[in-house]
């Protein structure tokens, strides 16, 4: 038994330097350790020897089961350690080579403006509202305080369906259809699409507005001024400064147009504010008392602050577009740079 | 509108007041100088010269040589001149070396002004240090200067003092202003106007034109006859009688004023109307009365089909919507837009009858309109003109006939006025409110003082105020905001600090819930690979042709605009198909290898009578060259869809006019139709220059929105795992993955997931075969599976699969 031992122990170190693989030593190492293996072989024959001979002979087989157990786990670990290393060197990669990925969409600029905008607003508690294009004359003009001989509805400038529907012109007819439904008081924005019989670089037949309206109790043109000074430093800068000088609406009363600081020079003067400091972005006022009763409120209860602006202008400024059209011109060498 | 600035410091003392303070102050008044024009820009260096020694060139036949005094300029400056008009003794415009003018015209091409700078120089061997010049030299004719047309130098007055500036001394050196001014301020649509504005705001004196003159009783005539019988239409008519008219050129002063205002001097009556309305902003005409049968005016309504023939020779059908001047007889003029021609002003007329009225602006507006036919006048009715002015207009003309000595003017006024004693716009409010729409305390008499100033009659009593507009007010409502608009404008928009709404109700802000869900379906759109794009609401009808819509198809029946800018842009959207192929297109033939757009915009459906259906609708569309995309590609943007909003999509085969008769689906949700896809046909991708193939949908996104679920309830996951199993079928080739799925779905509850990853056709599952392998989710729903459980769904399946379709597992 003893020289069985000896024999089974030098095979086993003799294989154990001959196999260079893990599978080709889990072979080796079932042949001698397996149920059928040579050294639970070994075992079985212990019931044949003399019984003097028997503790001893089990425990030198013990023993080489130990001792087999111990080189094979460790030769095991060894070559496994060689294998993964030899792997990971084969699948080195060139990393530089291209990703394999969709690429992502993006927003249109002026969903990105508008966004932005509603962000902005929604802060301040105002709600989201879109009135429909196609307008009724009412919506658009008449309850706007804009009279029958107003320019605004000239039809130069507006575009008629028949006697009373027209594209709106304004997202201001949603002021109207803001007050008719809803009872103050009220914070609102209103984007969307509007329409005016114009056509070149600076004007396109469909532009984009927001409105805004503020109905509460005890309203004023400082508060007006307050509200479009946070949307302004939101919006362009922290330290954008808002202005306002005079200007006409049918619909408020005062007007105002309102010039923010140049966000590009800071207000010292440069190609972007053209020299002055000072860039229009848009107008405002305090709601003119006709059409907060044409509304069916009450004017002395009730006062209004609102104000309009081109999402396509704001857009120009912020991403530097010289060309209204580029915004409805669908190349996705355009629209992907807005991401 | 255009103001020398000249004109404006003659009407509002603006001695040392700058040009920049005047704009700023303008500004403030919502007057904004558009565009700043100096009269001569480019002229400079020119004095004034005598001549004082002339003889021939040596050399030359046609040449002269003369010796000049420019005073402090120099004395004894030769210059070599070739015009045959001068002599010595003569004052004429001198371009000393460094001068800048123009160059006289080669030829009968007009290339433009063309500058030249003076140098000294030799003229056949004698030196010349500077040029005379001519009236074109300068850029100026006779209506600018009498003389300046001559052939030749053009002449100075004998008293105009040696090297004086030529260019100040020919109000050359004057700017021009383009200010633009708001509806609301037609007061201000003249130089009386800015001034009058300006003088409030700076405090400055206003220097009021003068409008007396001395009627002569003795050149009346009472047998003329002005009649309004359309009073509505026309407020206020004065006409005033003038006899032993001299026509003649009006004086260089106004001349010149009605050229840098861009109208062309005719004679001085004409020019007096047209200075008139630049002045004052009351547009006047003058009647040759002599001509007008029965000396007689009529102001009234057309009468249907009556015709008229203005000035510019144009012939007019007219309406009762029209109002006209008539004589005895006949319409003479359109009333407030252009005189007739057999009435006007020419070059015998020797009596006339002035006309300054107010007519209703809304009328001349839509006569100007129906017409096609507008002029200064009409325009300047159209932004309203008020009828206080009328009667100064009047007034100022006749001084100006006096002060022209073109005329003798009687005392036959005629002054036809609906409501003469038509009360001026009233307020009455309190200090308090005016502050409580700027938000700010303005001090009571600071209010009044401002008020005073802008010449409001004011009466306070504590803390009420009633304010009384002046007559030419035109935008008063009634209320205090129209106080505090006029207030602030002279107080000064800098004093309205920023506040947030202090005594404000607090108010929930944001999007509402399907606000938010089109934000989470244009931000899936844009994970997925896809650019919003927005196109204009209106298209053309070709567009629809295009993608063969048949004459009954619903998209046919769209909202045509009544006065579209052109064909293209003349109905409103019904589908969004069209536009998207244009951008696939677009894109296709810029060079754009792939591209996937989308725009969520409204479609308009008619609806009978008041406003139509505005339905928002996705449009989408996709291409790759290379293949990239496919149906399939198409059909997981809308199984993304699905997902993002859990919803289950349904496909059914259909077909549209220009997709692919084969490849195209429409989407179903819950039974209903909520869109379709499909390729793109390929003659009309050819069409298009689009190569690779495309792809397009729509989704009714009001519908699929319908569907969207805000509830989001959490569903226990269980710990058990799923069991895969694939299974290879042989089915008919013309068996649907749909119709397998169907029934493995209806035969096995606890199937969580379905899906084909191989389609085979060949020898190997015989003619007219194909073989399908499918995946097979198998999810427990209470206990784990065991390997037996689940080869007893499988028999199951393949029971129903035979029983129902007929179908065998390939062997």
């Amino acid at each position: 038994m003893k020289e069985k031992v000896k024999r089974i122990r030098a095979e086993i170190a003799r294989s154990l330097d001959d196999v260079s693989t893990v599978a080709g030593l889990r072979e080796v190492r079932s042949k001698y350790l397996s149920r059928s293996g040579e050294i639970p072989a070994l075992l079985k024959l212990l019931g044949s020897l003399p019984k003097e001979e028997r503790p001893e002979a089990g425990r030198i087989i013990n023993e080489l089961k130990n001792w087999a157990e111990e080189v094979f786990d460790s030769r095991e670990a060894e070559l496994a350690a060689k294998e993964l290393e030899e792997r990971y060197a084969r699948e080195a990669l060139d990393i530089s080579m291209p990703a394999e990925f969709r690429r992502v969409g993006t927003l249109h600029p002026v969903t990105l403006v508008r966004e932005e905008l509603v962000r902005i607003f929604a802060g301040m508690g105002f709600i989201v509202y879109e009135g429909p294009e196609i307008e009724d004359d009412y919506h658009n003009f008449t309850a706007l305080n804009t009279p029958r001989d107003h320019p605004a509805r000239d039809k130069q400038d507006t575009f008629y369906i028949n006697e009373d529907l027209l594209l709106r012109t304004q997202t201001s007819p949603a002021q109207i259809r803001m007050m008719e439904t809803t009872k103050p008081p009220f914070k609102v924005v209103s984007p969307g699409r509007t329409f005016r019989r114009d056509d070149d670089a600076t004007h396109s037949p469909m532009f984009q507005q927001m409105e805004g309206l503020v109905i509460d109790r005890g309203l004023s043109l400082c508060d007006l001024h307050g509200l479009l000074d946070i949307m302004a430093k939101n919006m362009f800068s922290s330290e954008a400064k808002t202005r306002f000088r005079p200007s006409y609406f049918p619909f408020t009363e005062p007007s105002v147009e309102v010039d923010v600081s140049c966000f590009e020079c800071g207000g010292a003067g440069c190609r972007l504010c053209k020299g002055t400091g000072w860039i229009e972005i848009l107008g405002a006022g305090v709601v003119n008392r006709r059409v907060i009763a044409n509304c069916g409120l009450d004017p002395d209860e009730w006062t209004g602050l609102a104000f309009g602006l081109g999402l396509e202008r704001i857009a120009m400024l912020k991403y530097g577009i010289n060309n209204i059209s580029l915004f409805y011109d669908g190349d996705a060498r355009i629209l992907s740079q807005f991401r | 509108m255009y103001l020398p600035i000249s004109w404006l410091r003659e009407l509002v003392d603006l001695d040392g007041v700058s040009l920049e303070k005047i704009e700023d102050s303008l500004f403030s008044c919502g007057l904004e100088v558009e565009e700043k024009k100096p009269v001569s820009p480019d002229i400079s260096g020119v004095c004034a010269g005598i001549v004082t020694h002339i003889e021939r060139h040596p050399d030359s036949d046609h040449m002269f040589v003369c010796l000049l005094d420019c005073g402090e300029r120099g004395q004894d400056i030769q210059v070599v001149t070739g015009a045959q008009n001068v002599s010595a003794g003569d004052r004429v415009p001198v371009a000393l070396p460094g001068a800048v003018v123009y160059a006289r015209k080669k030829g009968d091409i007009d290339s433009g002004p063309e500058l030249i700078t003076i140098k000294p120089g030799k003229l056949r061997g004698v030196i010349s240090n500077g040029m005379l010049c001519s009236g074109e030299e300068l850029g100026i004719d006779d209506d600018w200067y009498d003389g300046a047309g001559v052939d030749g130098i053009m002449k100075l007055p004998g008293d105009l003092a040696p090297g004086t500036d030529v260019k100040q001394y020919l109000g050359l050196d004057d700017e021009v202003w383009d200010i633009s001014v708001t509806a609301n301020l037609p007061h201000c649509q003249c130089a009386y106007g800015v001034a009058r504005e300006l003088s409030a705001l700076l405090g400055h004196r206003l220097n009021t034109p003068d409008m007396s003159y001395r009627a002569t009783e003795a050149a009346n005539d009472d047998s003329i006859k002005v009649d309004v019988s359309a009073p509505d239409l026309c407020p206020r008519y004065i006409g005033h009688y003038v006899r032993d008219i001299k026509i003649e050129r009006s004086p260089v002063w106004m001349r010149r004023r009605l050229i840098m205002c861009g109208i062309n001097p005719i004679n001085n009556i004409v020019d007096i109307t047209n200075y008139v309305l630049l002045e004052l902003g009351q547009p006047m005409h003058a009647f040759d009365l002599s001509k007008l049968r029965g000396r007689r005016i009529v102001v009234r309504r057309a009468k249907p089909g009556e015709r008229i023939v203005t000035l510019d020779e144009k012939e007019f059908k007219l309406t009762e919507e029209n109002l006209v001047i008539c004589d005895a007889e006949r319409p003479v003029a359109l009333a407030g837009i252009m005189g007739g021609l057999d009435s006007g002003i020419s070059g015998d007329t020797c009596e006339l009858l002035f006309e300054a009225a107010k007519f209703e602006r809304g009328n001349i507006r839509r006569t100007s309109r129906a017409l096609g036919q507008s002029s200064d006048s009409s325009r300047r009715f159209e932004k309203g003109v008020d009828e206080y002015t009328t009667r100064l207009a009047m007034d100022r003309a006749l001084h100006l006939i006096e002060k022209l000595g073109c005329g003798t003017i009687s005392a036959t006024d005629l002054d036809v006025q609906a409501e003469p004693d038509k009360p001026r716009p009233r307020i009455e409010t309190t200090i308090k409110a005016i502050n409580d729409v700027l938000g700010i305390e303005i001090p009571a008499d600071t209010i009044v003082g401002i008020l005073r100033r802008l010449n409001y009659d004011i009466e306070t009593y504590g803390d009420k105020i009633t304010a009384i507009a002046p007559p030419y007010r035109l935008d008063i409502e009634g209320s205090a905001a129209d106080l505090a608009e006029d207030v602030i404008k002279i107080y000064g928009y800098e004093h309205i600090v920023p506040r947030f709404m202090p005594n404000a109700a607090i108010t929930c802000g944001g999007y509402n819930r399907e606000q938010q869900n089109t934000i989470k379906f244009k931000n899936l759109m844009c994970a997925i690979g896809f650019h919003e794009m927005m196109n204009y609401s209106f298209t053309s009808p070709a567009e629809l042709d295009m993608l063969r819509f048949p004459p009954d198809a619903p998209e046919r029946n769209a909202i045509r605009i009544s006065n579209p800018l052109s064909e293209k842009y003349s109905i409103m959207r019904t589908t969004l198909a069209p536009t998207v192929v244009r951008i696939l297109s677009h894109n296709a033939k810029r060079g754009n290898d792939s591209v996937r757009i989308y725009e969520l915009a409204n479609i308009f459906v008619p609806k009978g009578e008041g406003l139509p259906d505005e339905v928002q609708t996705v449009g989408f569309g996709m291409y790759a060259a290379g293949g990239g995309e496919s149906f399939f590609t198409a059909k997981g943007v809308l199984e993304s869809i699905a997902e993002a909003f859990r919803l289950n999509f349904a496909y059914e085969k259909t077909t549209k006019p220009y997709l692919h008769p084969g490849a195209t689906a429409k989407v179903l949700c819950r039974g209903e139709e909520i869109g379709y896809f499909g390729q793109l046909a390929y003659d009309i991708a050819e069409e298009n220059e689009i190569t690779a193939n495309a792809y397009v949908g729509e989704i009714n996104y009001r519908k699929l929105s319908e569907f969207f679920d805000s509830r989001l309830v959490y569903s226990p996951v269980m710990p058990y795992r799923d069991i895969r199993r694939d299974l290879a079928l042989v089915a008919p080739k013309d068996m649907t993955c749909g119709q397998i799925e169907e029934v493995i779905r209806t035969a096995c509850r606890e199937v969580s997931s379905i899906r084909l990853f191989d389609v085979y056709r060949g020898a190997q599952v015989g003619e007219g075969m194909k073989s399908m392998a499918f995946t097979l989710t198998f999810t427990p729903k209470d206990r784990e599976l065991m390997p037996e459980d689940v080869d007893k769904f499988i028999s199951k399946i393949l029971r129903a699969l035979e029983y129902k379709l007929g179908l065998k597992i390939r062997s």
